[in-house]
Parts: structure tokens; sequence; C-alpha cells
């Protein structure tokens, strides 16, 4: 019984769930300043054309 | 609707409006983040993507089967979490956005017809999406109808009318343009109305522990039918197992539910929304990994308090309706009688004075009741008069009190359902009968703004499938009727989804979306893996991957699932059987879903042809992964 939960799958999703929550915070406060890579002219070029296009269909 | 409701309302609908001129006048959006060579707030960003992902489809629909199925849907915020946050962001978010800056695609079906250098590819992609995404479409409405419906007093039929008429004025005053502070604001309402919600239900109920021991204790009440098809409490996991095959009557249906629970409703969205196409573009729109990295933090926290408190209150909800509830009205008739029909599977019809004996001998008996301020003009509340139910006359302040000692699912049925109840109205009248008016109102704007933000991006890759990857790509040029065929493709989304949602009601939120998902998952997922990881990956692969991943959970949704095949009618049409499953087969059979035999058959399809196939020319995939672009 894991808080009044007889069922250990029903328990093991309850908890599961809140270990996910927590692995994806870890793992974000971990890695908050790595990844960073400078925008390139394709990144601005893609950027500018998403938003002709969408304030075209506006 | 009364007149805090009403302020309540309007001073949403004007912050929102605000907040997206606002984003119309200035840098909101994240593609102006972009433009602007910056990273937006990682905070903003997780919200902007929760809020598109959870609509009212996981809150109303999901939560409602799981007050009527047990806490085992929670195996779906593990999923949501574990995949649709973790995998997705860390694993195919960086490569989804470098591929897709590099080949200078902007919806789904242009970045796989792209990666295989196939319009055939695109077309395809884009025909699938625009046919069956109003089914999700339809499926976050009616959540959306379902409970603005018991708010403001009015049938369902005009809250559908009301709700459809606010998401489109959404998306024209340019809700689609996706301004990053209005979706987060919305995300933020649905974050702090979970987090009520969570708080005054565990209240409510006597604390954590001794609410699960309570919903545990209700075992007992499971509903025979439930039973039947392997129900046994909402703390416990349905029976697990496999029919014989030729197996009959109760043997025959023993282990549905763990199949309808675990197949689809869970891996069904679980896995599939790896492969949603208005979810991928996403990626594209931020700066560099650093911002998925921090987006990871946000989106766990999001999601677990969307669809972890949705699941929990659902099942929860039990508890309350058949230990708490209290319902103080005026009493109408005390013994009114409504018709199931022959079958008693028909919706529920008034008895009229002059019925037939058979149809008294069969009808049922119901509490008909008003609430305190509705007149006699409005039809009056009804619940199903079992042996639970407690009625005391005159006692609060002349007002009657009836207790109705019901489950979740039994609460729901009412004239217009069927006996069976409908389980997308569980959620709605847990948080009407409840909890506090004023969380009520909190509740329907967290509710409106986890629909408009999922609708406006489904809206939006309607129109963008039929404008850019349809129109464009047979036409083989960019032109100003591009943007009218678009806007074209966005109005008939909606115009879809509202009368599907018109014609489609009852029990269907869950099932719905979950075949939507399943349905990608089949089609899309091997052939977008692929195409971001394995270079040997070849354009004929990626097309068989596609057509059988598609025509597999077609066939079997139309004459194998029993669910979706009696639903639609066409197996028994053709072939006179509600599906093709004979006695040689394991009736269990028919309550798999598609996504488990469809799935698996793609991903081999796709592996196999690439391998007996020759592989694409190595400028070319060189090009695809960041190479320079070949020569004509």
């Amino acid at each position: 019984m894991i808080v009044g939960i007889p069922d250990p799958w029903i328990a093991a999703a309850y908890l599961l769930s809140i270990c996910g929550a927590v692995i994806c915070v870890a793992y974000g406060i971990f890695n908050w300043n790595k990844g960073d890579e400078p925008v390139g002219p394709e990144d601005l070029q893609w950027a500018k054309e998403e938003k002709d296009e969408i304030e075209a269909v506006l | 609707m009364d007149i805090f409701t009403l302020i309540a309302l309007l001073i949403y609908l004007f912050a929102i409006g605000y907040l997206g001129y606002q984003g119309y006048r200035q840098t909101q959006t994240a593609t102006d983040y972009l433009v602007a060579g910056r990273n937006a707030n990682p905070v903003i960003m997780a919200l902007s993507y929760g809020a598109t992902f959870i609509s009212t489809s996981a809150i109303v629909g999901f939560g409602g089967a799981a007050a009527n199925f047990g806490m085992g849907v929670l195996w779906l915020t593990v999923l949501n979490i574990f995949m649709g946050i973790f995998i997705a962001f860390v694993v195919f978010g960086n490569p989804t956005r470098r591929m897709g800056h590099h080949l200078d695609a902007h919806t789904f079906p242009e970045l796989m017809g792209k990666r295989y250098g196939s319009r055939l590819i695109q077309v395809l992609c884009a025909l699938i999406i625009f046919c069956l995404m109003p089914l999700y479409a339809m499926a976050v409405i009616i959540g959306g109808a379902e409970f603005i419906a018991p708010v403001f007093h009015i049938s369902y039929d005009a809250a559908l009318y009301v709700f459809a008429v606010v998401v489109a004025a959404y998306v024209i005053a340019g809700g689609i343009k996706g301004v990053m502070l209005t979706d987060a604001l919305q995300g933020a309402i649905m974050l702090i109305g979970m987090l009520f919600l969570l708080i005054f239900t565990y209240i409510q109920l006597g604390g954590l522990t001794a609410a699960h021991q309570t919903l545990t204790d209700l075992a007992p009440n499971v509903p025979a039918s439930l039973a039947a098809i392997g129900h046994r409490g909402w703390t416990a996991m349905p029976a697990f197992g496999w029919a014989a095959p030729g197996s009959t009557g109760g043997e025959a249906v023993r282990y549905h539910l763990w199949w309808i629970m675990v197949s689809t409703i869970v891996m069904g969205v679980g896995v599939g929304v790896l492969a949603q196409p208005q979810l991928i573009v996403r990626f594209m729109t931020v700066k560099s990994k650093q911002s998925l990295n921090r987006g990871v933090a946000a989106g766990g926290i999001f999601i677990l308090f969307m669809t972890g408190v949705a699941f929990v209150v659902g099942a929860l909800s039990n508890v309350y309706f058949a230990k708490h509830e209290a319902i103080r009205c005026t009493i109408v008739e005390e013994q009114a009688l409504f018709d199931p029909g022959p079958d008693g599977k028909a919706a529920l019809t008034r008895v009229q004075p002059d019925a037939a004996p058979e149809v008294l001998a069969r009808a049922k008996p119901f509490v008909t009741y008003r609430l305190p301020g509705e007149t006699e003009a409005q039809p009056p509340h009804s619940l199903l008069k079992a042996p639970s139910v407690k009625i005391e006359r005159g006692m609060d302040g002349g007002m009657d009190i009836i207790r109705p000692g019901h489950i979740a699912i039994s609460r729901t049925v009412t004239l217009g359902t069927t006996l069976q109840g409908n389980s997308d109205t569980i959620i709605p009248r847990f948080i009407n009968s409840a909890l506090p008016k004023w969380f009520g109102v909190l509740f329907l704007l967290t509710l409106l703004s986890a629909a408009m933000s999922t609708l406006s991006s489904q809206f939006h890759t309607m129109g963008t499938a039929i404008g850019r990857d349809i129109f464009e790509t047979l036409g083989k040029s960019h032109s100003t009727r591009t943007v009218l065929i678009t806007r074209c493709g966005i109005v008939v989304g909606i115009l879809t989804s509202i009368v599907l949602g018109k014609l489609v009601r009852g029990n269907i939120i869950a099932l719905a979306t979950a075949l939507f998902f399943g349905i990608c998952a089949a089609s899309f997922l091997p052939s977008f893996l692929a195409g971001l990881f394995w270079r040997r990956m070849t354009r004929p692969a990626a097309l068989a991957s596609i057509l059988v991943g598609f025509a597999t959970s077609a066939f079997w949704s139309v004459f194998i699932n029993a669910k979706t095949a009696t639903g639609l009618g066409i197996c028994k049409a053709i072939f006179g059987t509600p599906t093709l499953l004979t006695d040689a087969f394991s009736p269990t059979w028919a309550v798999v879903d598609p996504l488990l035999v469809a799935l698996p058959a793609s991903a081999l399809t796709a592996f196999a042809v690439a391998l007996l196939t020759r592989p694409m020319p190595a400028d070319y995939v060189a090009y695809c992964f960041g190479g320079p672009k070949p020569r004509q």
C-alpha cells in the first residue's frame, strides 16, 4: 500500500509521474547553460519566411 | 449565467485580446525571437508548447475516462512526461529544428517531402492531416461545449455554437500567430486552475491517503457492465489477459478493459504525441538546443499538473459523487419514468402517460429537480433513482436535498444519454457540483485557454496542409491564391469540427483523440524518426511506411476494432457482420488498438524497404544533414 493505493501498478504510475517531472526539472537545471548556438543565416531566413507566411494568412 | 461569471469572462477575453494586439504590434512570437537572434523565456516557451499540447480533450475527455476506468489512466501521464516532453525535447527537438531550418520546411509534410525529395510524400502527409485532424479538433470542441453548457445553463448545441464563435474570433484575431505571451498566459491560467483543483479535491475528500483509501473501498460499486470487462476498482489496473479463440459470453470480454485502457488510451496518445504535426513544427521556432534544455524543466511540471491532476481528480470524483454529493434543489418528480429503448441501449426519452405496457415495464425511475434560481421555463435536471438515492424533503429553508450516492459515470445518466452515461460530462459535473462557484469560473477560463491554444494550432495546421502542402506543391509555385486556400482550409477545418461535434456526442473525446494520435503515429513516426537519424533511409521506404501505417490503421478501425467498426457501420454494410473477427480469433482482438498492429507494420516496412531499395543520392542525404544543397 503506497499513498493509500494497494495496486503496485497504480502506485507505480502515480510515483513515476512525479519522478518524471522531477527528472525533467533536474535535466533542465543541469543543462540550463548548455547547447547555445548562434543564429545562422538560414535560421534567420526561416524565421522571416515563417513570420511573413502567418501574417499573410491573417 | 450570473454577472460574476460574465465579468470574469470579459476580463479574460480582454486580456487575451490585449496581449494578442500587443504581440501583433511588437516582437512577441517565437519566430520574432528567432529573427532577433534571442532565446525566448524558457518558461514561456514551455508553457506555450504545453498549452498547445494539452486541451479540453485531456482534461475533460481523458479526465472523464479516468473517472470511468480508474487511475490506470495515469500511465498516460507517465508517457506524456517521458515521451511527450523528455524524449521529444531532448532527442528529437534539435535535429528537427536543424533539419527544418536547413531544408527550409515550415510544416511537417514539407519537412518530410524535402527530407525525401518527394512531393508525393508531402501531399500524402498533408492529405492525412487535413482529412483526420478534424477528429481531434472535434474532440477539443466537444470538451469545451460539455463544460460551457452546465456553467451557462444552456443546451449542448447552444454551447457548441457559442464556443465555435469564440474560437473563430480568436483565430481570426490572430490566434494562429501564436503570440507567446498569450499562449503563456493561457498556460499559466491552466496551471493555476489545475493546482487549485487538486488541492480542493484532496481537502474536500479528507486528504491524500484517506481519499485514495475511500476510492479503493468503492470497488464493490463498480457497475456490472464494467466489472464484466475487467474493471476491478478505481485504484486497480483492470484484469490482464487474453481470451481464448472462440470464447463466448463473459469469458470473451473479461480482459477487454485492460486492452482499451493500455492500447488505446495510454499508448495511442502516449506514443502518438511524438508524431503530432502541429507540435513537431514548434521545435523549429526555438533558437537552439539550450532553449529546449531549459524548456524540459517547465514542460515536465506543466504536463504533470495538467494530465496528472485531471486523471487523479477524475478517478477521485467517484468518491465525491458516492459519498459527499448533496443537491440542494426543488424536486419536480420523485418517480419520473424514462425509456431506454427495447435493447436498453437507446438514448433515454420521457415515457408518455399513454405508453404501451412493454415500455412501462422496461422504463427506469428518475428523480427530476430544479436548482435554486432556475425557472419553470427551464427543463428540470434528472438523475437515476437507484437504491443509493436518499431524498430529504423541505429541509434547508424549504428546499429539498437529494443525496444520489452514485459513482461518477452513473451520475451522468440523464435524459438524452443512454443508461451507460456519458463520461465526457463527468469532469464538468464534478467542477460545478463539488467546487466553489468562483472556481467554476476559473476552471471555465482554464478550459477555454486549453482549447483555444490547441485549436488555433490545429486549424493553422489544417490550413497550411491544404494551402502550402497540397495546393502550392502541386502547383509548383507560391501565389496569392495559396493564402486564400490556406484561409479556406482553416474555415473548412473549423466548420467540419463543429458539424462533427454536433453529430457525434457521448463518450467520444478520449476515443477520437486517441484514434487520431494513433493514426499519426502509425503513419508518420517511423519515417519521421528514420528521416532524422538514419541516412540509409530511402524515399520508397518512407512512402511505403506511410501507406502501410495509414492503410493498416484504416483497415483495423473499419473492419476489426469493435468500437470504431460498429460506429462507422461500413463492415456491416459490406459484409453483414459488425467486424471481420470470427471464432478462429480471440475476441480480445476486437479491443486491440490499431496502433499496436499498424505501428510495427509501418516500422518494419520502413526498415525492410529501405534495405531493399537503392540508397538516396549521397549528396542529397548530406544536404539533408547539414551539407550544401546539391546542384540540380
